[in-house]
């Protein structure tokens, strides 16, 4: 049998899986399918931008609720003013990565346990505030909402899900990636061999702030209706942190394997046992936790190496 | 004026229990390096816990203390045997992203239980001896100014322990280089065993004064987690009274800038202070670099 190599492989099988999800929306039909795909790609995406930050460069940033925020804020002003969606989420995505940076410089001064709870600190401030000078509910336009269509959302997601995995690959492989991973194992170790640390922190922060503005620009752009406040809430933090750790951080199928992972199961759950869906929830990720340390792409790959060494033993036999 | 002072005697009394919450959760990380995000929940259920032997018993909530404080305690050994006795296990860097997600589980487990057994209802203790004592011209509302004393004397309790008490000073060995500790012939095992269950003690003690001096309901966790991270990390690891200190300090913050710029932003400015603060401190205010 003839063999792909295994770059080639990958892409190619990359595509095959963008293209049977682009298919969703004609074939599901259905938009309870589409909403919780969309939800899945959203989360990826977000996962994502958590993972070069928190996975890459090892600085966990508990305050990234504050970006994903910033980009549905402004993407929502923008796009309801009547600018085009796709501008309004860029400048959304800018607006969100001016801000990391103005925050990252003196952030970056804090270390380890110190850092995580400083820009925890620093989202709690901003949500506060956002939520005392906008108030009111934010709801679309009736023109707007009769104009809405779920498949445009879900392409949209489809994309910036596959966007923010292809920006971490590419990374993985760069100068930049190596560079972040030394400052995440021994940041004095690297800054001694002549790596710049601060500079990759920033770098790292900017790419990682851009996705998470993106990710929020989608939110803004999905929802009908919800509290200028909630983007900010310190839960999408958590997910994001919980769906990378739980997938593998530091990995490229970490948050991939960990949204579709964290999504199904907890709506799976919620369906099943409706009052208590969180307990049962709550206690099967302690269990994985516990089981696999290093994540799902652990339990992967073990059974991966099971898989292959089975196959060669047949071939032996 | 009085006003101003009023606010600050306040902000005093709330800081005395942010301190109180925050010892147990500071002890926890500093001793075992795992983070504990179910430490609100633990919170949570101290408070409960009073609450069901008023309701049930018609026990006094500051006698109650002597049987949530034991239960609690134990509570808190058996958490360690079922979840973070194998958390330990992991080397220093991993242990406290999977003690994040295994409190992250619990916490989420212990609300569920919370909502199905008392209901989301808010609910708090009112006893018989409320009312306000007037010294100077300030109200000051006895039931916390005895929850401060208490929280205090508990601080100073476990304060003593650790200098004191024979397992108090393994503790603090365990906490200084547990590979040290481990060879000049200390149970390090047992040592992070009652450094948990007295910080899930605190936790439980916590509780219970916040039940009658404020009050209680099953979302109360994830708030108390983190006022108590804030303290912890503002106090820096390593000191029980600084820790106390440093509660107080975010309690006089917040109703400084509720004064300042009015309720809505009561806790934007305190934060912001604790920001300005670690950015100048970054080891915290009472830690050793």
């Amino acid at each position: 049998m003839s063999r792909l190599p295994p770059r080639l492989g990958t892409g190619a099988a990359a595509l095959a899986v963008l293209g049977a999800l682009a298919l969703v929306p004609t074939l599901a039909r259905r938009d309870d399918v589409v909403n919780f795909g969309f939800v899945v790609l959203l989360s990826i995406a977000l996962a994502q931008s958590w993972n070069i930050i928190g996975g890459y460069a090892g600085q966990v940033n508990l305050g990234h609720a504050a970006f994903f925020g910033t980009g549905a804020l402004v993407t929502r002003a923008l796009w309801t003013a009547g600018t085009n969606v796709l501008a309004a989420m860029l400048a959304g995505a800018g607006v969100a990565v001016i801000f990391g940076l103005l925050l990252g410089i003196p952030a970056f001064r804090l270390r380890g346990a110190y850092f995580a709870i400083g820009t925890l600190v620093l989202a709690e401030i901003l949500r506060i505030t956002i939520g005392n000078v906008f108030p009111e509910i934010s709801t679309l336009p009736t023109a707007t909402i009769a104009r809405y269509r779920l498949a445009d959302r879900y392409y949209l997601a489809l994309a910036l899900a596959a966007a923010a995995t292809l920006a971490v690959a590419l990374l993985a492989r760069s100068r930049a990636g190596l560079g972040m991973r030394a400052v995440r194992e021994d940041e004095e170790a690297a800054e001694a061999s002549g790596v710049g640390a601060l500079r990759l922190k920033l770098t790292a922060l900017a790419l990682s702030t851009a996705l998470a503005g993106l990710a929020g620009g989608l939110f803004a752009y999905y929802h009908i209706s919800y509290y200028p406040q909630h983007p900010f809430a310190p839960s999408w933090t958590f997910d994001a942190l919980l769906i990378t750790y739980i997938g593998g951080v530091g990995t490229l199928r970490g948050p991939v394997l960990g949204a579709i992972f964290y999504t199904f199961l907890k709506e799976y759950l919620a369906i099943r046992w409706v009052d208590f869906h969180l307990l049962i929830f709550g206690v099967l990720f302690i269990a994985i936790v516990l089981a696999f340390p290093g994540g799902l792409v652990e339990l992967t790959d073990r059974l991966w190496k099971l898989r292959r060494q089975r196959l060669e033993n047949g071939g032996a036999g | 004026m009085s006003t101003l002072a009023q606010q600050l005697v306040l902000g005093v009394l709330i800081g005395g229990l942010y301190g109180l919450a925050a010892a147990g959760l500071s002890l926890v990380f500093g001793v075992l390096r795992v983070l504990n995000v179910a430490h609100g929940e633990l919170i949570m259920l101290g408070g409960y816990g009073a609450f069901w032997l008023f309701a049930l018993l018609g026990l006094d909530p500051f006698l109650s203390l002597l049987l949530v404080v034991p239960a609690a305690l134990l509570a808190g050994a058996l958490l360690y045997w079922g979840l973070f006795a194998s958390v330990v296990r992991f080397p220093d860097e991993t242990r406290i992203k999977n003690s994040l997600l295994v409190s992250f589980g619990l916490a989420l487990a212990l609300h569920v239980v919370a909502v199905q057994l008392w209901t989301a209802d808010e609910r708090s203790i009112t006893t018989a001896y409320g009312g306000v004592f007037r010294v100077a011209g300030l109200a000051l509302p006895r039931v916390r100014l005895m929850s401060l004393a208490v929280a205090l004397g508990l601080i100073g309790v476990v304060h003593v322990l650790l200098s004191r008490w024979r397992w108090g000073q393994a503790i603090r060995a365990a906490a200084e280089d547990w590979q040290a500790a481990l060879l000049v012939g200390i149970d390090v095992r047992r040592a992070y065993l009652l450094a948990f269950a007295i910080g899930t003690a605190l936790a439980g003690a916590a509780g219970t004064l916040v039940s009658v001096a404020y009050s209680i309901s099953p979302s109360i966790g994830l708030e108390w987690t983190l006022k108590a991270l804030i303290v912890v990390v503002l106090a820096g690891l390593g000191s029980m009274m600084g820790t106390f200190l440093a509660g107080i300090l975010l309690g006089v913050a917040e109703a400084a800038s509720a004064i300042v710029f009015g309720g809505p932003y009561r806790e934007v400015v305190g934060l912001v202070v604790i920001l300005a603060i670690l950015v100048a401190r970054p080891q915290g205010l009472f830690g050793r670099s």
